[in-house]
């Protein structure tokens, strides 16, 4: 859905989304990561199991919540990648253990 | 746990300005914000950007970056990535830093808290492939990306007119424009003729935006109602033309924007008297002169404190610094008249230029008071039909709302749909706005683990 604008200069990572490997630019926001990687969501709802994808990129909306190592419902526009991260996108309500 | 004289909440241009303007009286300032790096929203990334991708920005983003090394440079305590869960009078404030609590104890709390992209309720805004103008600016300034093909914009503002200037800069395609603001504005913005030459510079900005853009091959359609449709994302776009004709198009992403409104999560929580203003169809916390809300020493400064605009955030936080000093009884009665009629005299400048864009954008009925099927609660999954069923309930005001439906309750805790579920109790009720009232709001302010607030009640005494 996205495309970055490379610079030779760039560092990246590599992390997992649902685990798979994933390629990620040092320090870029998890949510752009996953509006780069198919299917582009983050997440489903509690409610109808709907899936939604970030939506405004500064922690006020919360679709783009998902398991970041472990812990569960976290703003992924808000946090950045770092190496070996662990994302997995949530299903449905959240758990104590994903 | 820390302490000093003066926690300002927000670094971004207001945020900044304040603390710049008390530390130059050797005044004791941390300033805690959500970001890796200082510049709010509007100077996201500013600091560490590439030449290249700076000067493709425009001058306004690289003039952030010199104020944030002034910022830098001002010996104010700042901590980036820390978020402020919950604030006490008194005040102490509780943060939060990745996984880490702590508690700031100060004798005046500033919020510089900005702005919110105002919520656009429309059929389908909920599907993968929607997303805010806003949140795709964030992902060009902060992440370097952009939309990898076509992509279609609905909506109207400042906003839009740059956003599609800076992405096409970057080589990104625009499908088309769908321009939502009513046709009506426009005559209703000249009546504030005057006010629109009260700031040139920007005037010319934003014509010369607009008049790039009639003359590029971006188609522009005005339309009065957007809907997205899909199976699970966005595959179609519905509108239909100003004129009445209904069009389908294609489409994988769909931005939009209908202008931005003040973040008064924090303001409305510490109980703050608010108004409404109908010049920007939202409510904002009343201010003195010097940016004070109704609690003493807790002042709203910038966006945050009604829509102004950078330039403005900058002069109100220097206000607000102002007051601070002469209720610390750190400035003489003069030298603050003084300095406070010439940031008065700029401010009421951009004040008057914004009755012309607030009337020229002003958003169409159906995003500030939407139809029947439209979901308004996006966490709760809550529709407008259900919303306007429990206003009707007799005494029914936005909490009695919240209770019935559970619009309000979910993890954005009314960022997203406050705004609208006032909108519809008045539309319903026939009441004014302030007598309809805003959700209550409490803490936490910002999400936090159950073990993390057990955890944090060793911050609570003395």
């Amino acid at each position: 859905m996205f495309r970055l604008l490379t610079d030779p200069t760039d560092e990246f990572v590599r992390i997992t989304i649902d685990g798979v490997d994933v390629s990620a630019r040092k320090g870029e926001p998890v949510a752009a990561v996953l509006l780069r990687t198919a299917p582009f969501t983050a997440r489903t709802t509690t409610v109808t199991g709907a899936p939604r994808a970030p939506y405004c990129l500064m922690g006020a909306c919360f679709d783009c919540m998902a398991i970041v190592d472990g812990v569960a419902s976290q703003r992924t526009c808000m946090i950045a990648v770092c190496e070996g991260m662990r994302v997995v996108r949530q299903q449905g309500k959240r758990t104590q253990t994903p | 746990m820390m302490t000093c004289d003066v926690l300002i909440v927000g670094a971004g241009p207001a945020g900044m300005a304040a603390a710049m303007r008390l530390r130059k009286a050797q005044i004791d300032v941390i300033v805690v914000d959500d970001a890796r790096a200082p510049g709010g929203q509007v100077w996201r990334a500013a600091e560490q950007s590439a030449d290249s991708m700076a000067s493709v920005l425009g001058a306004d983003y690289r003039a952030g970056r010199e104020a944030i090394g002034r910022f830098r440079a001002s010996g104010a305590r700042y901590l980036a990535e820390t978020e402020v869960w919950r604030l006490d009078d008194g005040w102490r404030a509780f943060t939060k830093h990745r996984g880490a609590l702590d508690r700031i104890d100060a004798k005046a709390v500033v919020l510089a808290t900005g702005a919110l992209e105002r919520p656009v309720p429309f059929p389908g805004w909920t599907l993968p492939g929607v997303m805010t103008v806003g949140g795709a600016q964030t992902l060009l300034k902060g992440a370097r990306q952009i939309p990898q093909d076509g992509v279609w914009i609905a909506g109207a503002g400042p906003l839009v007119l740059l956003y599609i200037t800076q992405l096409r800069a970057f080589g990104g395609r625009i499908a088309g424009w769908l321009n939502t603001a009513p046709s009506s504005n426009l005559w209703a913005a000249l009546r504030h003729w005057p006010a629109m030459f009260r700031n040139a510079p920007d005037l010319a900005k934003g014509m010369a935006w607009r008049a790039q853009l009639a003359l590029s091959d971006v188609p522009i359609i005005d339309v009065c109602d957007v809907a997205a449709e899909g199976d699970g994302r966005l595959e179609t776009i519905r509108y239909t033309t100003t004129r009445g004709k209904m069009h389908r198009v294609d489409a994988s992403l769909l931005l939009v924007h209908e202008g931005v409104v003040p973040n008064i999560h924090a303001t409305v929580a510490l109980g703050c008297a608010h108004r409404w203003s109908s010049q920007q169809q939202c409510f904002v916390p009343q201010l003195d002169a010097f940016g004070m809300t109704s609690r003493d020493d807790l002042y709203a400064v910038g966006d945050g404190g009604g829509i102004l605009g950078a330039r403005a955030a900058g002069l109100t936080g220097e206000l607000a610094a102002l007051g601070i000093l002469a209720r610390m009884d750190r400035s003489s009665a003069k030298d603050r008249e003084r300095e406070s009629a010439v940031l008065r005299a700029r401010l009421e400048r951009e004040t008057a230029f914004r009755c012309f864009l607030d009337a020229l954008f002003l958003p169409r009925r159906a995003v500030l008071v939407p139809d029947d099927d439209t979901i308004v609660c996006r966490c709760e999954e809550v529709t407008a039909r259900s919303i306007r069923q429990a206003a009707h309930v007799r005494g029914s005001g936005p909490n009695q709302i919240k209770a019935f439906t559970r619009a309000g309750m979910g993890p954005c805790q009314g960022r997203q749909c406050g705004l609208v579920i006032s909108q519809i109790a008045g539309s319903e009720s026939g009441k004014d706005m302030d007598s309809v009232g805003y959700l209550n709001i409490r803490p936490p302010l910002k999400p936090i683990t159950v073990g993390e607030i057990a955890r944090a009640a060793k911050l609570e005494s003395p």
